[in-house]
């Protein structure tokens, strides 16, 4: 279980998390929610020690990430993937090379071994053919998906995605959304998605925390949000009509 | 205040660039990159300047001195010391910094912004010591070559010049380029080429480590470091000839 225990975080007089305090659990695609601007990216980045918390702590199933060593932080880390919202490929590497980075900075496999590996998780996300490509000749669904090859390559234990649709189209969105709660629930990896994107929610949010004004303003499960009296959570959701009108039905019970 | 936190911060930034590499293949992979990046890809420029501002000094030098009493032999003798002392290591050092320090802040910020150094920082690698030190330890071990075959093709440039121009015969350039012969000033020079070397790829690196933004950013920021490295070179070219020749 990964805990996240009573976090503040400022930059400047600029407070952005004012306390929060919640755990993310194994097999299960958890997501912070909030609008843009709300913390989301400075929650996960100091889940990830990019960020040093001013006040509170992170555990990895029991282990305090801020109280560890350099080297302790270290072997936590290779039991860490993330996706970055941009997806954070390495311009001068090509594909393959991008996946096999960390194999070949923290394995001693030989090439031919890590060239299986990456193949397999390449096959994993979809993308075939495409090795001797470079990040600059890929499109956008397809860069998510090479960096959803390379989080998984060490096969992690925590697997972090920062808006993962951000920049992608409607049916594309879908398609990166379950294969990160297919990967999930077959790795029976701890994953965390930051989103704003109701659509994604509503697929795949087995746990949901929304952020607002730096506090967590509701948590619960995609089903539990169609049903809540509360009102930030309905503002935020419920901001489209079309939503409006879904959550009608489900509380009339179709 | 300002400027003792970027000095503060350089120095520590300098402490992590001369960690142990990670891993000691991925090392040599990323040098050997910037041998080319910053030194191959650097010989054209270099070249052509040399060749050129050693015409130049040498066709300036003959047309001042136009006193009968005054050997020719002395336009060999003075090109080739401005170009040991000043144009080979200084000028060519000034150049690079324009060419090479901008490529490598917006190289370092352009990955800073697209959150490439988080990507590697979150799998624990120590990203200055990554990126700064294989261009550290190419430009340390490139330069000098550089700096020698700028010298060399300055002088030569020095002697076509003036053979194209009717200034003077080759025996007396050849006989002034030899006169009083020191060694020292080489080593002056390729010293001092050591030390710019380095500035040219810290001051750029470490520019680009720190951006915040976007594109625009990065921009200012190649800017930024170009202005910041020639300043210090001039500098410390100032202070290196007091201390070492004066
Ligand atoms: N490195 C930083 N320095 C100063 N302010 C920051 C920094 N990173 C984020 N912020 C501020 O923190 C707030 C939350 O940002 P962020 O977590 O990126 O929001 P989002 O929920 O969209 O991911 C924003 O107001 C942002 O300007
Ligand atoms: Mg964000």
């Amino acid at each position: 279980m990964l805990e996240v225990n009573n976090v503040y975080k400022s930059f400047g007089e600029f407070q952005v998390l004012k306390g929060i305090s919640t755990f993310f659990e194994k097999g299960k695609t958890s997501m912070i929610i909030g609008q843009s601007g709300s913390g989301k990216t400075v929650l996960m980045k100091s889940m990830l020690g990019l960020f040093n918390p001013d006040k509170g702590n992170i555990s990895y199933d029991g282990r305090i990430f801020m109280d560890m060593k350099e080297n302790d932080k270290r072997e936590i880390r290779k039991e860490i993937g993330m996706v970055f919202q941009g997806s954070a490929l390495y311009d001068s590497l090509t594909v393959e090379e991008n996946v096999m980075f960390p194999l070949r900075m923290f394995t001693d496999e030989n090439k031919s071994d890590m060239l299986d590996r990456v193949n397999a998780v390449l096959q994993r996300v979809n993308l075939n053919e495409k090795n001797k490509l470079f990040p600059s000749e890929l499109s956008g669904g397809m860069k998510k998906r090479v960096a959803i090859a390379r989080a998984i390559v060490m096969n992690p234990t925590y697997l972090f995605c920062d808006e993962p649709n951000s920049g992608l189209d409607p049916k594309t969105s879908i398609v990166i959304d379950n294969l990160i709660q297919e990967i999930t629930q077959e790795y029976e990896m701890i994953t965390v998605i930051n989103s704003h994107d109701m659509n994604s929610v509503m697929e795949i949010g087995d746990k949901i925390v929304f952020l607002k004004n730096g506090l967590k303003a509701w948590e619960g499960t995609k089903d539990e949000i169609f049903l809540t009296e509360n009102e930030t959570i309905v503002d935020f959701v419920y901001s489209s009509n079309l939503y409006k009108k879904v959550r009608e039905a489900y509380l009339k019970g179709f | 205040m300002n400027y003792l936190h970027h000095i503060g911060a350089y120095f520590l930034m300098l402490r992590e660039v001369f960690k142990k590499p990670q891993k000691w293949k991925v090392f040599w992979d990323l040098f050997l990159r910037e041998v080319d990046d910053l030194g191959l890809k650097s010989l054209g420029i270099v070249a052509f300047i040399s060749f050129f501002v050693g015409g130049v000094v040498s066709i300036q030098t003959a047309l001042n001195i136009d006193s009968p009493f005054i050997p020719r032999y002395l336009i060999g003798f003075a090109t080739m010391r401005s170009v040991i002392l000043e144009f080979a290591p200084t000028f060519i050092s000034v150049i690079l910094a324009g060419k090479v320090g901008s490529f490598i802040t917006s190289s370092i910020g352009t990955m800073r912004v697209t959150e490439q150094i988080d990507a590697l920082e979150i799998m624990g690698i120590n990203s200055i010591n990554y990126l700064v030190l294989p261009k550290v330890i190419a430009a340390l071990l490139f330069y000098p070559i550089l700096l020698a075959m700028a010298m060399f093709l300055g002088i030569l440039g020095g002697w076509a010049a003036g053979i194209l121009t009717d200034l003077f015969f080759t025996e007396d350039y050849l006989y002034g380029i030899q006169l009083d012969f020191n060694p020292y000033l080489i080593q002056y020079s390729f010293i001092k080429t050591t030390v710019f070397a380095f500035v040219i790829v810290t001051i750029p690196a470490y520019h680009g480590h720190k951006v915040e933004g976007g594109a625009l950013e990065v921009g200012r920021a190649s800017t930024k470091a170009v202005v910041w490295t020639s300043v210090v070179i001039i500098l410390l070219n100032y202070f290196l000839t007091q201390m070492l020749l004066g």
